[in-house]
C-alpha cells in the first residue's frame, strides 16, 4: 500500500516536474522553519532548489517594501501582520486556494487564518508554524513571577530581561486588566492603553537588565543566570530546559500571547509553482512532524503532532494546562497605523531615565 | 588632436570616481530626501510638506537623543585624542625601525576582526558573569558579580576602542614629519617639555589632530552597532533611532527626515569646531 502510494507520487512529481520546469524557490523564513533535511528531500522529489533567507516579522515587510514584493517567492509573516502591510504597500499577491491542498490543514486554524488575512475578498496567508509568547522563567529563582507585570516586583530587581517590541505592550496590557485588541479599531482607545502600559513600563525599567533583540541574546542571558525572569517564546523556555531543568516556560495568567506564521507570496515573486509545492510539501504530517523538532514549534499540519518528539509534548503538557490553552490571546489582524502610535510610545519607554 | 587624447583619458579616470559618486552616493540620497518630505495622511496617501521635519523639533525625545549622542561623540573623540596622542607621539617619534612596524602593526590587528565580533569581545569581558567580574571576585577586591555592561561608560569605551586606529594613523603621519633638530632647537633655546609640547609639536601636529578628530567624531555619531549592544537599556543612539524608524515602524519617511538630520547637524558640529580652533578644511587636507 505505501509502496504503492509512494510509487504513484513518485510518477506524478516526475510528470510535474516534466509539465513545469524546475524552479529555484527564494524562501523568507524564520530560523528553525526549513531544516536542511527537509530542503534536501524537497529538492530530491521536485527538482526545485530552495533558497533560504532567515528573518523576522518587521524585516520581512521592510524588505519586501523595498523591492515592492520582489526578491523572494515565499514569505513567512505572522497572521496578524499580513492585511496592515498589504493595504499600504501592495507586496502580497492573493493565495490561489485551489492549488493548495486543504486536506492537510487543521480545518479550525485554516478557516481563521483566512478570515483574519482577506483583504478586499482576496486571501493572503494559509497558516504554517504557530506558537506562543509569554514568561520564560528561572523557578528555582524567580517562582514568584506568575505573570507579565510580576516582572516589575522588587523580588526579581534587576535580573529581568523583555523586548521593547509590540508584544511586550499587549501583554502587560492584559495584565493590567486591559483589552487591548478590542482596542485595535478605535486609535484614540488605543492610545488611551498604550498611555497607560507607558506609565507601567517607564515605572518598570529600574527592574530590567537589559532589552533583548535576538532569541540568542535572552538564552545566553537566562543561561548564564544573569537573567532570572523574562518574557520570551514557549520555545526558547523549552529549549533552555534540556540545560537547566529550572528554566521553563510559563504561561501567564492574563494569558499567553499566541501567534501563527503564515504563508504568503510576494506580488512579485517569480516560482509560484515552486512556492504552492513548498507549501503543500511542508504541510505533510511526516515533514511538518521534523520541522516541529527543529524548531519547537507545532505547525497546522493535520496529524503533524504525531511524529513529535515525546519530549516536547512533554514539555508542552506542563506548560499548558488545558485552560492556560483556553486563555491564549491570539493576535488579531493589526489596523494599519497602530505601529505609529506603539512606536511613539516604545521611544518614550526607550528614552525614559 | 593630443588634446582630445587627454581629454578622452581624463574623461575615462574620471568615470569610476563619478560613477561611485553618483549611483551610490548622490542618487540615493536624492531619493532619500524625496521621501523624508512625504507626509502620510493615510493609507497610500502622502502629501508633500516638511511634517517629519517638525516632529524632530517638537518631539523633545528626539532632539534630545540627537543632543546625547553629539556629545557623547565628542567627549569619546576628546578621549581617543587624549590617548592616542602619546601612542602616536612613542611610534613616530621614540621608535626606529622594525620596533616602530610593529607598534603600527598592532595598532591594526584588532581590524582584522569586524567590529560586530569586537563588541562581542568587549560583551565576554565586561558582563556580570564575564572575565573581569569574575576576576576581580577572584582577587577577592569585590564579594559578588558586578555589572560593567548596559552603561554609558561601556559605549564610551567600546567607541573608543573602535575608533582609536582613525586617530592613530593621521597623528603618526603629521608627527613624522616633524624634524627631530626642531625639539632639539627648542630644549637648546631653554623650552620646557610643556612649553615644547604647546608650542612646537602641537602646532605641527594640528592638521593631524583635526582630521583625526573629525574621522573619529563622525565614526562615533554614525556607528550603531557599539552603542545598542553595549548600551542595553540606556542606549539611545540617534542612528538606533533611524534603524528603528525603519525597520520596526515602517516609518521610512521619518526616519529618511532623521538622516538628513544627522548629515546636516553633524556637518554643523564639525563647521563650528574648525571655526573655534581657527582651523579650515582646506588646511586640514591639503597638508
Amino acid at each position: 500500500m505505501k509502496t504503492t502510494l509512494m510509487l504513484s507520487t513518485a510518477a506524478a512529481m516526475m510528470l510535474s516536474s516534466v509539465a513545469v520546469h524546475a524552479d529555484t524557490l527564494r524562501l523568507l523564513t524564520w530560523g528553525g522553519y526549513a531544516p536542511e533535511e527537509v530542503i534536501a528531500k524537497f529538492e530530491a522529489e521536485t527538482g526545485h532548489t530552495v533558497e533560504v533567507t532567515k528573518s523576522n516579522n518587521e524585516e520581512m515587510i521592510a524588505k519586501l517594501r523595498a523591492t515592492n514584493g520582489g526578491g523572494f517567492d515565499l514569505a513567512q509573516p505572522s497572521q496578524d501582520r499580513i492585511a496592515g502591510a498589504q493595504a499600504e504597500f501592495g507586496i502580497y499577491k492573493p493565495i490561489d486556494m485551489s492549488k493548495i491542498d486543504k486536506n492537510l490543514f487543521i480545518p479550525s486554524m485554516l478557516e481563521a487564518t483566512k478570515i483574519y488575512t482577506t483583504l478586499e475578498g482576496d486571501v493572503y496567508g494559509v497558516p504554517h508554524v504557530w506558537g506562543t509568547s509569554g514568561l520564560v522563567v528561572n523557578t528555582a529563582e524567580a517562582a514568584g513571577v506568575q505573570d507579565y507585570t510580576d516582572l516589575c516586583g522588587a523580588d526579581v530587581a534587576g535580573k529581568v530581561s523583555y523586548r521593547l517590541k509590540r508584544p511586550t505592550l499587549i501583554g502587560f496590557a492584559f495584565s493590567m486588566g486591559l483589552d487591548p485588541f478590542a482596542a485595535y479599531a478605535d486609535p484614540d482607545a488605543y492610545q488611551e492603553v498604550l498611555d497607560q502600559v507607558e506609565a507601567k513600563l517607564i515605572d518598570c525599567k529600574a527592574n530590567v537588565k537589559t532589552y533583548w533583540d535576538g532569541g540568542d541574546e535572552i538564552k545566553n542571558l537566562l543561561r548564564s543566570g544573569e537573567v532570572t525572569a523574562s518574557m520570551a517564546w514557549d520555545t526558547g523556555g523549552w529549549q533552555l530546559n534540556d540545560d537547566n531543568k529550572d528554566i521553563t516556560f510559563v504561561a501567564p495568567k492574563a494569558g499567553a500571547l499566541g501567534w501563527i506564521d503564515t504563508f504568503a507570496i510576494p506580488s512579485r515573486g517569480r516560482a509560484d509553482e515552486a512556492a504552492y509545492a513548498w507549501i503543500n510539501f511542508v504541510m505533510r504530517p511526516d515533514i511538518a512532524a521534523m520541522i516541529t523538532n527543529t524548531a519547537g514549534n507545532f505547525t497546522a499540519s493535520q496529524g503533524g503532532d504525531a511524529g513529535v518528539d515525546a519530549a516536547l509534548k512533554e514539555k508542552y503538557q506542563a506548560s499548558f494546562t488545558p485552560e492556560a490553552l483556553n486563555n491564549i490571546k491570539w493576535y488579531p489582524a493589526v489596523p494599519p497605523g497602530l505601529e505609529a502610535l506603539e512606536g511613539a510610545t516604545l521611544d518614550r519607554i526607550n528614552a525614559a531615565k | 588632436m593630443t588634446s582630445d587624447k587627454s581629454k578622452l583619458g581624463f574623461i575615462l579616470l574620471l568615470a569610476p570616481l563619478l560613477i561611485w559618486l553618483i549611483t551610490l552616493i548622490v542618487l540615493p540620497h536624492v531619493g532619500m530626501f524625496l521621501v523624508s518630505l512625504r507626509e502620510k495622511t493615510g493609507i497610500r496617501e502622502y502629501e508633500t510638506s516638511f511634517a517629519n521635519y517638525a516632529v524632530f523639533f517638537n518631539e523633545p525625545l528626539y532632539w534630545n537623543t540627537f543632543a546625547r549622542t553629539a556629545y557623547m561623540s565628542i567627549a569619546a573623540t576628546a578621549l581617543t585624542l587624549l590617548i592616542g596622542f602619546p601612542v602616536a607621539y612613542y611610534i613616530a617619534k621614540l621608535t626606529r625601525g622594525r620596533t616602530k612596524t610593529t607598534l603600527f602593526l598592532m595598532c591594526l590587528i584588532p581590524f582584522w576582526v569586524s567590529e560586530l565580533v569586537r563588541t562581542f569581545g568587549w560583551m565576554i569581558l565586561l558582563r556580570e558573569t564575564g572575565v573581569l567580574s569574575s576576576f576581580l571576585q577572584y582577587l577577592g577586591v569585590v564579594s559578588g558579580p558586578v555589572e560593567f555592561l548596559y552603561n554609558d561608560a561601556a559605549i564610551m569605551t567600546g567607541l573608543v576602542y573602535t575608533s582609536m586606529l582613525f586617530m592613530v594613523v593621521p597623528l603618526v603621519t603629521t608627527l613624522d614629519s616633524l624634524d627631530d633638530s626642531l625639539i632639539e632647537a627648542g630644549y637648546d633655546l631653554g623650552g620646557t617639555n610643556w612649553s615644547i609640547l604647546r608650542e612646537i609639536i602641537i602646532p605641527h601636529a594640528m592638521p593631524g589632530i583635526v582630521s583625526g578628530c573629525i574621522v573619529v567624531f563622525m565614526l562615533s555619531l554614525g556607528n550603531y552597532l557599539t552603542p545598542i549592544l553595549l548600551g542595553g537599556k540606556d542606549s539611545l543612539w540617534f542612528t538606533g533611532l533611524i534603524y528603528n524608524q525603519f525597520i520596526t515602524r515602517f516609518n521610512w519617511e521619518l526616519g529618511s527626515a532623521f538622516g538628513f538630520l544627522l548629515l546636516g547637524l553633524s556637518s554643523l558640529i564639525v563647521f563650528l569646531a574648525l571655526k573655534l580652533s581657527g582651523q579650515s578644511l582646506g588646511k586640514t587636507m591639503g597638508r
